[in-house]
Order: structure tokens, then C-alpha cells, then sequence
């Protein structure tokens, strides 16, 4: 890995290493500094400009607003798992009537940016007489649609870098076609592919806050919202940086669960193999 | 079709910007991305932990709030004025170089052990072997998610139309101004896209995977 490109340093490396860290911490210190100096010139740590954070009301509705963004994430992300499971079957399937739309629709919403299919859920389809489009629902189709083929190619992918063999035994034991997709390839992928699952599903989080850009009241338009409040001095930095916390926050508890998924998952499989040692 | 040609001139210089911010955070992310993956593999500790640090609390932010934070945020700060088209590249940059930066990074790990360590027996010093020997092969190897990078980029640049630059997502605003039909302006939009992506992009990156395939 890494270590492969640099011996283990010897005398004179180690006092050019310590040098190298020093010159690193000033760098990064200075950064930071400057950036918390602006903010202490511009009066971004004012009381005036953080008062508002201490309303009940404010924090209440912060509460309200992560729930929006989480039920969010939570439908669009079981969404995305299964339609992109279900193209991934699609492309995979014999006949030609279902694999090349299978192939078009993963191609094409992967093409297009999230954001363009949000805007033609709320703005384009009520301009052509669809009723009834909320921003949520906007917000979460375009998730569904987008990350739903992007882990299509994911799940085609895990399933064909299986070995043949997986799939011959399953037909040879008698299961029908759908059964040995269902019950010996896809588990497979998935533990395969989780990696890379999971990196999306945190993608599907950050992305729930494209719903800012249109109307879905959720973290980041709540923060605009208390940033444009002038008796409280406008504190628009103040409301970012919270917002910011809540974020990386989220997207970190989320990846914890999913190394925490995946290390059972994989210590399940080390087991399963040992077994398999011991009896052969 | 009406709807596009009424209004060539709004999509016309709609794409344009799309295009000047793609290509300008496509070239500051790539070098910045390559610093930072060089930082991470780097001998010094406290290199690598900045870059490590830099990564994580990026990738973990929506794109969203970072542009908010440029756009809206910055200026509140006191510093010299930089325009909201100069905020979108600043946003875009530091947001894509992290995904640069892994993919580069993955890409050191492909290269062959045995290549890092003939270039350290004939004595190259950390800097030489990582940018006369191992980079340049790692490159090659990442063209695909780095084109995948670079493809998401190109998307993502809509996201500035929410914050006052007019590129390719703001043609909808616009559109609704004029009173134009917005369901056919907005397919066209994403059109456009699907062009851009599946007719230009990945065939030039087919065409450049073939060209720099390394025999191994």
C-alpha cells in the first residue's frame, strides 16, 4: 500500500519529516485561523447573531426539519434499493423486450442531473397539467430515479463478477431461473457490493439537500430561512455552520451503521468459510 | 422543438456557462485533487492526516451547502468581492478534488508494488518516485472513475443555478419569465444533458482508455 513508496526513514528523513509536519501544522493552522478570524471580524460570533439558535421554537423546528430530510432519505434510499434491483434483473433478463429498456433507462437517468429531474417533477409536470406534485414527492422521485440506476450498474456488476459456477449449481439443483437470482446471486452481490452500496446511500443523504432549490423544507432551507431573519442580525454563516454540523453528523452515524453492517456481514462470511475448511 | 428554437439564445448561453464552470473546477479539482492524493500517501503524518481531515469533512457535505456557504455566507465575510460565477468554481473545485483525490489514490494503490520499490533501489527520493514513476501510471489505470468524476461535475454544475449564476438549470427561471411552456423547455434541458454525457463524454473516454492501455 501507501507505505511501499517511501522507506523506513532513516536519520536524515526523520528530521525532514519533522520539518514537513511543522510546515503542515502551520499551513493548516493558518488556514483555520484566518477563517476563524473573518469570522470573528465580520461578528459571525456575535450573541446577537446566535441568539436565535436558543428558541425553543428554533430548535424544535430544527428537529422537525432533520426528521423532513431523513423521512426523505429513508423512502428514496428503500426506493433506489429496489428498482435498482429490480433493472439490475431487468438488464440481466433473457428476453430482448426487457433488457434494452432496462439498459436505456439506467443509461439515460444516470445522463441526467438530479437537480434537471427534480425541476421536471415540480415545475415541468404541474405546467402540463399533472396535480397533486409536492416538493417531497418531487424531491424523492428524482432520488428513486436517479440512484435507483446508478445501483442498478451497481448490482449488475456484483452479480456478474460472481463466479459461473454459483449460478450453474443453483439451476442444477432444480431452482427455477428467478429463484436462483433471487436466493444465490443477489445475497452475494450485495455483501460483495456493499462497499459501494453504502457510499451511495450516503450520496442519496447529502443529496436530499438538493430539495432546497425547490421549496422542500428540509435542513438547508430552514437555515436559509433563519439566515434571512434581520432583527437577529441576518445570521446567515451562523445558520450554515449549524447546518454543516447536521450534516457531516448524519452522513458520519450513517456510515458508522454501515461499517458496522458490513463487519458483521463479512465476519459471517469468514465463519461460513472456515466451516467449509473444517469439513473438507 | 418550438420552445428550443424560441429561445436559442437563453440555452445557448445557458450551456456556455455550464461548459466555462465545468471546464475551469474540471482543471483546479484535478490539480488540487492530485495534491491532496499525494498528501495521503505522503511520508509526514501530519500530511497525511490534513488530507485525510480535508476529504472526510468535504465528502461528507452536500455539494449544496457548499456553494450556499460561497454564495451566501461569503460575502457576509468582509473579504474582496469574487461574484457568484467565481463562487460556484471556488465550491465546485474543492468538492470535486476530494472525489479527484480517492480516485488517484486508489489508483497509487493499483500500481505494482514491485514499480515503487525499483524506483526507490535506483535511489529516487519520495517526490521523484510518486511523480516520475507511480502517477503516471496511475493515471492511467483511473481514467474510468476519474471520467466518472468529471461526468458527475458536469452535472452537479446545476446546482449553481440556485445560487445566481445562470447556466444550464437556470433556463427553467427564465423560461417561466417568458411564459414559455416549462415541461418541453425542461425535457430539452435534459437532452442536452444526455448528449453531452452519453454522445461526447464517454465516447472520448472509450477512445482515451484504449489509447493509454497499459500491457500488464
Amino acid at each position: 500500500m501507501s507505505s511501499v513508496l517511501f522507506d523506513v526513514p532513516g536519520p536524515k528523513a526523520r528530521t525532514r519529516n519533522v520539518y514537513l509536519n511543522v510546515a503542515t501544522i502551520i499551513v493548516v493552522v493558518g488556514i483555520i485561523a484566518f477563517i476563524l478570524f473573518r469570522f470573528n471580524e465580520s461578528g459571525q460570533f456575535t450573541a446577537k447573531k446566535w441568539e436565535i439558535f436558543t428558541f425553543p421554537r428554533v430548535q424544535q423546528m430544527f428537529l422537525t426539519v432533520i426528521g423532513a430530510t431523513l423521512k426523505a432519505f429513508a423512502v428514496a434510499a428503500v426506493g433506489s434499493l429496489v428498482l435498482g434491483i429490480l433493472l439490475a434483473f431487468g438488464r440481466l433478463a433473457d428476453s430482448r423486450w426487457v433488457r434494452v429498456p432496462c439498459y436505456w433507462f439506467t443509461e439515460l437517468f444516470r445522463a441526467v442531473p438530479l437537480l434537471i429531474l427534480m425541476m421536471i417533477m415540480y415545475y415541468g409536470l404541474p405546467s402540463a397539467g399533472v396535480k397533486g406534485i409536492t416538493p417531497f414527492i418531487a424531491v424523492v422521485t428524482g432520488l428513486i430515479l436517479y440512484n435507483g440506476s446508478v445501483l442498478a450498474e451497481v448490482f449488475r456488476a456484483g452479480i456478474e463478477s460472481l463466479p459461473k459456477g454459483q449460478r450453474e449449481a443453483g439451476l442444477a439443483v432444480g431452482l427455477s431461473k428467478g429463484q436462483v437470482q433471487r436466493i444465490i446471486l443477489l445475497p452475494q452481490a450485495v455483501r460483495s457490493m456493499l462497499p459501494v452500496i453504502i457510499s451511495q446511500l450516503v450520496v442519496i443523504l447529502k443529496d436530499t439537500a438538493l430539495g432546497f432549490l425547490i421549496t422542500y423544507n428540509e435542513v438547508l432551507y430552514y437555515a436559509n430561512f433563519l439566515g434571512s431573519q434581520g432583527q437577529y442580525g441576518s445570521p446567515v454563516v451562523p445558520a450554515l455552520m449549524v447546518t454543516a454540523v447536521i450534516y457531516v453528523g448524519l452522513c458520519l452515524i450513517l456510515s458508522g451503521i454501515a461499517k458496522l453492517v458490513e463487519s458483521k456481514m463479512s465476519s459471517r462470511v469468514k465463519v461460513v468459510r472456515t466451516r467449509v475448511g473444517v469439513a473438507g | 422543438m418550438n420552445v428550443l428554437i424560441d429561445n436559442s439564445g437563453l440555452f445557448v448561453t445557458g450551456f456556455k456557462n455550464t461548459g466555462i464552470l465545468f471546464v475551469i473546477s474540471a482543471f483546479f479539482a484535478l490539480i488540487l485533487g492530485t495534491v491532496v492524493a499525494g498528501m495521503r500517501v505522503s511520508p509526514a503524518p501530519a500530511m497525511r492526516a490534513a488530507g485525510t481531515l480535508y476529504v472526510n469533512a468535504v465528502r461528507n457535505t452536500p455539494l449544496t451547502l457548499i456553494l450556499a456557504f460561497f454564495a451566501l455566507g461569503y460575502p457576509k465575510l468582509g473579504l474582496p468581492e469574487i461574484g457568484f460565477m467565481n463562487a460556484a468554481i471556488v465550491g465546485l473545485s474543492l468538492y470535486t478534488a476530494t472525489y479527484v483525490s480517492e480516485a488517484i489514490r486508489s489508483g497509487i494503490n493499483t500500481v505494482a508494488v514491485g514499480q515503487s520499490e525499483a524506483a526507490r533501489a535506483i535511489g529516487l527520493p519520495f517526490m521523484q518516485t510518486l511523480t516520475l514513476i507511480v502517477l503516471p501510471q496511475a493515471f492511467r489505470s483511473v481514467l474510468p472513475p476519474l471520467f466518472s468524476v468529471f461526468i458527475a461535475l458536469l452535472k452537479n454544475t446545476t446546482v449553481a443555478a440556485g445560487f445566481s449564476v445562470f447556466e444550464a438549470g437556470a433556463i427553467r427561471a427564465y423560461l417561466s419569465e417568458r411564459g414559455e411552456p416549462l415541461l418541453p423547455g425542461l425535457l430539452w434541458v435534459a437532452v442536452i444533458f444526455v448528449v453531452l454525457v452519453l454522445g461526447i463524454l464517454t465516447p472520448l473516454q472509450r477512445y482515451l482508455e484504449k489509447k493509454w492501455r497499459v500491457a500488464r
